[in-house]
């Protein structure tokens, strides 16, 4: 009986916090898109809606862990473009199918071992060493592929791209809800999710407790490169055919979904609900832009203004509080004065 | 050794090197493509690093507050594309004030991600990086798909890139060039000697302390990313005259581009260290790498940019590594002799402490 009131009061408590938040903008864009569409509430709309941007989503996943642990990595798009594109350079050549993923995947491996290297056992920036990557990630996609598109992958990789797999499942949809339930484990109810909160909320006091700093974000690198290889082998899977710019520009929605979730650039706060909460609202955004006809540039810049907004709002609301409460105390402390308790009741009594 | 380090800072060492780095560059593509350092190759170099250069600068001041600038890209494509259809529309717009409407326009989109970040204290990656996508819509939206070309454009802007101020032998010292060099010359001056330029770096160096010490922080990054904002719009301008086709992409990428010559040119976003000129040294090395390696016909010009990543996380890993080491021993040295003069002369350390 009372974990049972624990978990009510636990839900009310969230309704009022970021999430709370969250579940309020989801409600309205659904109420406003499916007034606006009438074909929007479709079974295929909403599993539409995840595939358009489900290799993103499925990116979205290691970055919350990254930014939780008070890293980031930009790479992440280029290292979807590289692997995809040597799958696709190396099929060219000849190479058997299965060999050219295997190779793919071990090279999303070494990116995220190199990354981690700098980072994690090094220390340079997150920011600055995968800003680079960026470049140089994408610049090895391009010198695979130059300016050739290469296509005609196997039947069996197109339609695991592109057919349901499971009922109306396809397989990258699968994927993503398997990794979410996964990193949720991990990130919410695993020792290891509990040392990404502390070292991303103070490094040094992490390692003073013992934390092995330098393993965990090696080890969070290391899956953010192999989970952008996977999505990229989706995204190749998905559209049938693969270009040295594949993914280019992904990092902006990656970052805007995961910030979008309540979790904080400067590291050490957020959750998955939250994060899963504004995949929901920015794919459901967008599909209803689509369907009203909005260029995709214009959607890029709506979701831009809903990233600052999201650091903004609470930003303000922060400072609104801060100054009600030293307002507060002034009138508490004018109150405690004596000869200004005229004051303070002329003041009060006008604000019961 | 201790007349090095008399004689020089860190800093300064770092600078020589790049010098020294970029004429190691030429030497070597020099004896692997004949006929490639020529007049014609220095006034090449000299017209397409002045973009960068431009935008390297404002990046250094935005970067000496431990923030980013990630929305030059775009600010230089919509000012460019905005300048060019007002000189389409209008001809008569004269030259001089061509360039500060660019200047302008730059600036209120910088004054947008300085409020943000200053005054709204939303991280600079996100506000810039958002606005980078925002400012590109603007753009699509307000084109509406009609590019700009050179035969819209009045025959003064065309003509002006190539317009030689004067010349020595083939080389030329181009009027954007000159725009360039009085750039990185006047905020070199306004870094060093003023006290905005000497504030800017006490707050990057440390931002609690400079707090305290009462420095306007948050006017300073606002003033920091309004600065970007004009230098980018007269980057747009230089950009536009370069160019003359402007479509809804122009200008896509320089905002890694700038980042890049600041990075490799010894600006730290981590602690108030770098100049101007370190910057502006950084983006010749990218632009000479990139034009050099575009015609080096060994390996194929798609290695341009694997190599330009690479380049940056060495300079920033030199940077860590070995500047800093150089930075220790600088510092334990200053102590050493600090601590003899105040042998030699007691009384001299007495007052002085």
């Amino acid at each position: 009986m009372p974990a049972k009131a624990n978990i009510l009061q636990s839900i009310l408590e969230r309704m009022k916090s970021w999430e709370g938040g969250l579940v309020i903008i989801l409600v309205v864009v659904f109420l406003i898109n499916s007034l606006v569409a009438p074909n929007y509430l479709s079974i295929g709309n909403q599993i539409n809606l995840f595939i358009l941007s489900i290799e993103k989503i499925i990116v979205a996943l290691t970055m919350t862990f990254l930014i939780i642990n008070g890293e980031i990595d930009l790479s992440a798009p280029s290292i979807m473009g590289l692997a995809a594109c040597a799958t696709a350079y190396l099929f060219g050549q000849g190479v058997d199918f299965g060999t050219a993923l295997v190779v793919s995947m071990t090279i999303g491996l070494a990116t995220g071992l190199f990354n981690g290297f700098w980072i994690a056992i090094v220390g340079l920036n997150s920011l600055v060493v995968t800003l680079a990557m960026l470049i140089s990630y994408r610049g090895l996609a391009r010198v695979f592929l130059e300016d050739r598109s290469i296509g005609d992958f196997p039947d069996w990789f197109n339609l695991l791209g592109q057919k349901s797999l499971v009922g109306p499942f396809p397989l990258a949809l699968l994927v993503f809800f398997g990794l979410l339930v996964f990193a949720v484990i991990i990130l919410q109810y695993s020792s290891f999710g509990r040392r990404t909160f502390v070292i991303g909320n103070n490094k040094d006091v992490a390692r003073y407790s013992g934390v092995k700093v330098a393993r965990v974000k090696l080890t969070l690198f290391i899956a953010s490169g192999l989970v952008s290889a996977l999505a990229g082998l989706l995204l190749a899977a998905r559209l049938g055919a693969v270009r040295g710019d594949l993914a280019n520009g992904y990092e902006l929605d990656i970052i805007t979904m995961v910030l979008l979730g309540g979790v904080s650039i400067f590291g050490g706060s957020g959750s998955l609900y939250g994060v899963f909460l504004s995949i929901l609202i920015i794919l459901n955004i967008k599909n209803g832009m689509s369907l009203a006809n909005f260029s995709g540039h214009f959607q890029t810049g709506v979701i831009g203004t809903l990233l600052i907004f999201s650091v903004l709002v609470p930003n303000l609301v922060n400072d609104f509080q801060e100054a009600m409460q030293r307002r507060r105390r002034m009138r508490q402390a004018r109150a405690e004065l004596p000869g200004a308790a005229s004051i303070a009741q002329s003041d009060s009594s006008g604000k019961p | 050794m201790r007349f090095l380090i008399r004689r020089f800072q860190p800093e300064q060492i770092r600078e020589l090197f790049l010098v020294v780095l970029i004429v190691l560059v030429v030497v070597f593509f020099s004896s692997q493509i004949p006929g490639y350092f020529s007049a014609r190759f220095v006034n090449r170099i000299s017209t397409s690093v002045v973009v960068v250069a431009i935008l390297a600068v404002g990046q250094t001041l935005v970067f000496l507050t431990r923030n980013f600038d990630m929305s030059v890209g775009s600010i230089v494509g919509f000012t460019a594309y905005f300048l060019g259809q007002q000189l389409w529309h209008h001809p008569g717009i004269p030259p001089w004030a061509a360039v500060l409407l660019a200047i302008g326009v730059g600036m209120l989109m910088g004054a947008i991600n300085g409020v943000l970040v200053a005054y709204g204290r939303v991280p600079s990656i996100i506000v810039t990086i958002s606005t980078l996508a925002i400012y590109r819509s603007f753009l699509v939206e307000y084109s509406d798909a009609v590019p700009i070309t050179t035969n819209n454009l009045p025959d003064w802007i065309v003509n002006l890139p190539p317009l030689s101020l004067f010349s020595i032998g083939d080389v030329e010292f181009r009027l954007i060039f000159g725009i360039m060099v009085l750039v990185v010359v006047i905020f070199q001056l306004v870094l060093s000697y003023l006290p905005f330029g000497r504030r800017l770096y006490a707050i990057g160096s440390n931002p609690a302390a400079a707090e305290i010490a009462g420095f306007p922080a948050q006017r300073m990054v606002f003033t920091a990313f309004l600065l970007s904002g004009g230098l980018a719009g007269l980057a747009g301008f230089v950009f536009l005259a370069r160019f003359g086709n402007i479509s809804v992409l122009a200008g896509i990428g320089l905002e890694f581009s700038s980042i890049a010559a600041v990075v490799v040119g010894g600006v730290s976003n981590m602690g108030g260290s770098g100049t101007v000129f370190g910057a502006f040294l950084g983006a010749l090395l990218i632009d000479l790498l990139e034009n050099s390696l575009f015609r080096w016909q060994v390996i194929s010009e798609f290695w341009r940019d694997a190599i330009l990543g690479m380049l940056i996380l060495s300079a920033v890993a030199i940077d860590y590594v070995v500047i800093g080491r150089l930075r220790r021993a600088w510092a334990r040295a200053g102590l050493q002799m600090s601590v003899e003069e105040a042998q030699e002369k007691p009384e001299v350390a007495i007052h002085a402490g």
